[in-house]
């Protein structure tokens, strides 16, 4: 009987036979960014990759999934989400010397749970026609009433924003972070809403003088003919650099428990760390290579050196909660 | 004793259904029962008020703008002749297939601070900063109402249009011999006697927009749908999620019970349906050139601006936006909506025919518990359908163990969840239209056919299904329509490598730029269009 | 002055004439019946004096008013007309005293209370005040439909074919009971019918109409002695026709003999035809067999035969104690009776 149906539902079902030169990818990226690298590991090693993009609910998917998911790794547009993926024992070690020789050790998980893929600068914008460039501008000053009526920013409950927030509570206690929250709010321009385009779209318009905003978008607003004017209404600026640095957030990437392509999984991350890919990173998205010595384009080159804070992100993760506690505890984007 | 077995037989069927589609809702309950309340006790004292104030102003919001719009539209349609009413009659339904998601950033692109209508003021005026001058803010409560009362009041527009024909003109014409004007005739006879099905579409309405995410999320608007995404997403907190979702289900359920209630009252007289052959009312003057201009205001903010915009931008960004994968998209789109419409319009009428043939006092209970799933915002309910999903994939990858076949997760991974997913989502459209076809067989019919020796399947496919024709095609066109444009359950459940229209736009309005996704938009729009031509095509020769 | 007056009226619909230059005049206080076989343009005509369309040509003047001619039309609402329609158009969402009260916009709170309860009192209702209208009789409801249309004081009062939903038995009794409450209430009424006898109950004046026209306008008795064409004869009553050979004014030969006329027929002259109804037809068992019987039925009273004479048919009731043989010839003989001669 079992047999039977066994063979019944093999015949019936379109269950696409897993081909062993395959490798299954959860991407909280868009296609669109991440698709050269993959075509090109592809023509590298003939390994077919399969994507499932989604903004949300990836990581409870994989969870539901359990052990029959398919997913081989998840590729994850900021550090919480490789945080939670590996505290939600949805992980498995990457043992790969090339990735260890690859990637500095402050940015991969001692064990290698998780690997992080790029970096990208929480920076501060600010308009050349009115505030001009700010070389000593810190996060702390936000919230200055100086800059009342003049900061723009996404929701405070993005990830990036989040980041930011739970690395200023593990700087200055819970305390000092939610004072400093609500001077930032009270120095919005508008409610936050758009994405951090629309920040800097916002200050070329007059709406606002200082806009919040990810290193990459300056780049590729640059490169685009429509945005280029926003972007250069705008000085990029790095923040704290007189005292703990610019904070980071990254991309990386897990390799899931349960895998069943686990060596070609190893492959991508393999790949994905090394000098081809990373160069790819760094010259289409803008974003700055977490390999040591790889080339900056030459776009985010001309911005110049920076100084980023070293608080591990294992440790400023840890804040997020409740980070996030006090973003709706000071109402931030009502 | 055969009619008693085969009774039972239907039973087994509705309740099966039933709990098919009750059983995300379900095991979502479920879950929530586990686990620690910290992080709703911490809402409660925080936002959560705000969210449930901007849930009900946004809901009233909608609901009475959609009144504003459609029930003149409905009127006018329905009993006035005016000029280019037989086009106006089926175009005004056309935003039906417009996504608000699409609308809103439209409208954004163009209203905003930013936008080529504040720059061209800017420009003209000379002002300089947002001080100079008062423009409305697109990204607001108001805002949300706007776009999503654009493209939700078709929904009341065509059931209040159908009502009112059913209406006898001849209480219209007592009416107005008794010294009533038409304009009064409509308040104190067409909308009283029409309020069942106003009530019916103001529930549907009312559930849409509380499972809206894309636009309130676009304009920053936190209602509880946020509050759900936050918790589920942002505190990891499936419990206080739950609990969440428990609020808006008893939103939910007041709707339904308040439609129902109000059905109950109607039934009666729905019994005294009219065909009526000629028009009422023979607009001419300038009250013809307002009807028409009406029409016109509506049709352009809610369809021809947003696709003239797209429209604008498929040729700007051509080179980058056309891709040859379109027609594939479009094939699985089309695919998915007509299997799901398929499937919906079949069990809700297995469960109405049960409802009415049964004899037990539960009879109307399946159709009710299956109708749950449709306020779920739809990342909630595809987490939601992994439940109970994801549990049978492992329970029979156990039992399966040892034979050859290792069928892995071959309900929540393939296809099969992303249409369980829709159908628990949209059948409660169907069973809506079908329901409102139902209550107008009578029962006499029943009898007539089981006196002639028939079953209760023949009866259900030579008498009730062809009579049930106008309810199954709109529920049909209203099914795959939704299906179209559904967007969060695609993108989770969707197997690997399979894109729809919608969620191929989305990887681009996500960070965006709907720009390089225009021609893909405007393809979700026109695959809409299909079946709304041929539904009113059909329809159109079935009354003449 | 006249309640109603229409001249000249004519309408088309879709290339058709469905009017056709029609002249009526409604006395005040008069009950009008416009009779008619269906598609004769009754209805139309009815809803052209309600305003519920519009007329292409002619006048319509109620009570001195024009409402509609060339250059000029009042919408329903400004007319002051009460209806009463086919199948009642009671407000399904109303109960019966809200229903009566529709109308009475006009009124204050108090007087529209004392007008109900009035209304309600003259059509024996009192007690179904909060009742809806799907729980009341179909007399009931009627009698409801009357009082609301009553209860303005309209100017006029329409109703199409009011009695058609009624059962047989006491469609009479109903047809007495609204007689008198519209002749109590002092108001013009134009009644719609296709029942003869429903019209010669109820109405003062019968209108037949033929083809948008009125064929003949007259009291009952006239209409159905000296009608004025045979369209008229016909609607009014069965018959057949026998040819005639006119001798003088009272005076005419056919081939069963000779008949005379109890009035003087002012068109007799020539060769021509005589209508004959059932009551005019005389059968006995005779010498010669002029008819063919198709059946009989006895209904008590009576004796009920289908013939065929002429080569038409017809039934004649004959008493039962001179019920024929019909196995013996049967005669046909023409009692004497005021001839209706048509060349």
């Amino acid at each position: 009987m079992k047999k039977a149906l066994a063979i019944l539902l093999s015949t019936v079902t379109c269950l696409p036979a897993m081909a062993a030169e395959e490798i299954n990818i959860y991407s909280f990226r868009q296609p669109f960014l991440i698709q050269p690298i993959l075509d090109d590991f592809t023509k590298q090693t003939g390994i077919k990759t399969n994507v499932v993009f989604a903004k949300k609910g990836l990581i409870e998917r994989v969870k539901r999934e359990g052990k029959h998911s398919r997913a081989d790794v998840v590729l994850t547009s900021n550090f919480s989400a490789l945080m939670q993926l590996e505290s939600m024992d949805l992980t498995q070690p990457i043992k790969s010397d090339a990735v260890t020789k690859n990637i500095p050790a402050s940015f991969r998980d001692p064990e290698g749970q998780w690997v992080a893929l790029t970096k990208r600068v929480r920076n501060v914008y600010s308009s050349k026609e009115r505030l001009g460039k700010l070389d000593a501008l810190t996060y702390e000053e936000l919230a200055d009433v100086k800059y009342k009526g003049k900061i723009c920013t996404r929701s405070g409950k993005h990830p990036y924003n989040l980041g930011l927030v739970a690395s200023m509570v593990a700087h200055h206690g819970e305390a000092e972070t939610k004072s400093w929250l609500e001077g930032v709010k009270a120095n919005l321009a508008r409610k936050p809403q758009g994405n951090d385009r629309a920040q800097v779209k916002a200050v070329k318009e007059g709406l606002c003088d200082l806009a919040l905003g990810n290193s990459y978008y300056f780049g590729k607003m640059l490169q685009d003919e429509k945005q280029k004017p926003w972007a250069d209404s705008v000085y990029i600026n790095f923040p704290n650099q007189t005292n703990r640095g610019a904070h980071l957030n990254v991309s990386g990437v897990v390799l899931t428990k349960y895998s069943k392509n686990k060596e070609n999984a190893l492959k991508l991350i393999e790949f994905m760390t090394d000098n081809k890919a990373q160069n790819m990173y760094a010259s289409m998205n803008m974003e700055y290579p977490v390999k040591p010595g790889v080339a900056l384009s030459e776009l985010v080159a001309s911005w110049g050196e920076f100084k980023e804070d070293n608080l591990p992100l294992s440790e400023i993760s840890k804040y997020r909660p409740l980070a996030l506690k006090l973003i709706d505890e000071v109402k931030f984007d009502l | 004793m055969q009619s008693l077995l085969s009774l039972s037989k239907w039973q087994v069927f509705a309740w099966l259904i039933g709990a098919c589609l009750s059983a995300p809702l379900a095991f979502l309950i479920f879950e929530s029962l586990q686990g620690d309340s910290d992080v709703f006790t911490h809402l409660w004292d925080t936002v959560l008020w705000d969210y449930i104030y901007n849930t009900l102003v946004l809901i009233a919001g909608v609901l009475l703008l959609s009144c504003l719009i459609a029930l003149p539209l409905g009127w006018l349609t329905a009993y006035c002749q005016f000029p280019g009413k037989k086009y106006f009659e089926w175009a005004l339904m056309l935003p039906l297939a417009m996504p608000t998601y699409i609308i809103a950033y439209v409208y954004t692109d163009l209203f905003d601070y930013a936008g080529p209508v504040q720059i061209a003021l800017r420009e003209w005026f000379g002002w300089q900063s947002p001080d100079d001058y008062w423009f409305f803010d697109i990204r607001t409560l108001g805002g949300a109402i706007v776009m999503i009362a654009l493209v939700l009041y078709p929904y009341l527009y065509l059931i209040f249009k159908t009502a009112l024909r059913e209406q006898s003109f001849k209480l219209l014409q007592a009416s107005q011999l008794m010294g009533m004007s038409p304009l009064q005739s409509f308040f104190k006879v067409s909308l009283p006697l029409a309020r069942g099905a106003i009530v019916a579409a103001l529930a549907l309405i009312s559930m849409e927009t509380m499972a809206d995410f894309a636009t309130v999320h676009y304009f920053a608007v936190s209602t509880l749908t946020t509050a759900v995404y936050d918790t589920w997403l942002g505190y990891y907190s499936l419990t206080a999620a739950a609990k969440i979702s428990g609020i808006m289900l008893l939103f939910l359920f007041v709707a339904i019970t308040l439609e129902k209630i109000s059905r109950k009252n109607t039934t009666v007289h729905e019994r005294q349906s009219a065909v009526n052959d000629t028009h009422l009312y023979v607009l001419s003057g300038k009250y013809a050139w307002f009807a028409s201009i009406y029409c016109i205001v509506v049709l352009f903010f809610a369809f021809a601006l947003p696709v003239g915009v797209l429209v604008s931008y498929s040729i700007d960004y051509f080179d980058q936006a056309w891709n040859s994968e379109f027609f594939l998209y479009a094939w699985q789109s089309l695919k998915i909506s007509l299997w799901v419409s398929v499937i919906a319009i079949a069990l809700s009428i297995i469960v109405l025919f049960y409802q009415r043939i049964g004899e037990q006092k539960s009879k109307a209970l399946p159709g009710r518990v299956s109708s749950t799933g449709y306020a779920l915002p739809g990342t909630v309910l595809a987490i939601a359908v992994l439940l109970p999903l994801t549990l049978l994939d492992t329970k029979l990858n156990e039992w399966l163990e040892g034979t050859t076949f290792e069928p892995g997760l071959l309900f929540s991974g393939t296809i099969f969840a992303m249409v369980f997913a829709y159908v628990v989502r949209f059948y409660a459209i169907a069973q809506g239209a079908v329901e409102a076809s139902y209550v107008r067989i009578s029962p006499s019919l029943d009898m007539a056919s089981q006196s002639m020796g028939k079953n209760f399947a023949q009866m259900l496919t030579s008498v009730h299904i062809p009579l049930l024709r106008g309810g199954i095609l709109t529920a049909g066109l209203l099914v795959f329509i939704e299906c179209m444009k559904e967007l969060p359950a695609a993108l989770l459940l969707r197997p690997f490598n399979f894109e729809t229209l919608a969620t191929h736009v989305f990887q681009y309005v996500s960070d965006e730029q709907l720009e390089l996704a225009s021609i893909s938009a405007l393809f979700i729009v026109l695959v809409g269009l299909v079946p709304l031509y041929f539904v009113n095509r059909s329809m159109e020769q079935h009354n003449s | 002055m006249s309640s109603l007056s229409l001249k000249n009226l004519s309408y088309q619909y879709d290339g058709q004439k469905v009017i056709e230059n029609l002249d009526l005049e409604v006395a005040e206080n008069e009950i009008v019946c416009l009779l008619g076989a269906s598609g004769c343009g009754k209805t139309t005509t009815l809803k052209a004096v309600a305003g519920l369309l519009t007329p292409q040509q002619g006048q319509i003047v109620i009570h001195g008013k024009t409402m509609s001619d060339n250059t000029q039309f009042t919408a329903p609402q400004h007319r002051n007309i009460g209806m009463m329609f086919q199948d009642y158009a009671l407000f399904p969402h109303l109960t019966v005293a809200q229903n009566i009260a529709f109308g009475l916009s006009k009124f204050n709170k108090a007087d529209k209370q004392e007008r109900v309860n009035e209304m309600l009192e003259l059509v024996h209702l009192s007690e179904f005040s909060e009742r809806y209208p799907h729980e009341l009789s179909g007399g009931q409801q009627q009698r409801v439909a009357i009082a609301r249309a009553l209860a303005y004081k309209p100017n006029l009062l329409l109703l199409d074919e009011p009695f058609s939903n009624i059962d047989a038995q006491v469609r009479f009794q109903l047809i007495n009971d609204i007689r008198q409450i519209i002749k109590d209430q002092k108001v013009s009424a134009i009644f719609v019918s296709h029942s003869k006898e429903e019209a010669f109950a109820f109405a003062d004046k019968l209108a037949v109409m033929h083809q948008g026209k009125i064929a003949q306008l007259g009291d009952a008795k006239t209409l159905f002695e000296q009608p004025a064409c045979k369209e008229v004869a016909e609607f009014l009553g069965q018959g057949i026709y026998i040819p005639a050979q006119a001798e003088d004014k009272c005076d005419f030969t056919t081939s069963f003999g000779r008949v005379t006329s109890t009035k003087v027929c002012e068109n007799a002259q020539g060769a021509g035809k005589i209508y004959i109804r059932p009551a005019h037809i005389q059968l006995e068992n005779g010498e010669t067999n002029d008819v063919e019987i198709l059946q009989s039925r006895f209904i008590g009273t009576e004796f009920i035969y289908q013939i065929k004479v002429a080569d038409q048919a017809i039934e004649v009731p004959v008493e039962s104690e001179h019920a024929l043989n019909i196995n013996e010839p049967v005669t046909f003989k023409i009692k004497p009776h005021a001839v209706n001669f048509f060349s």
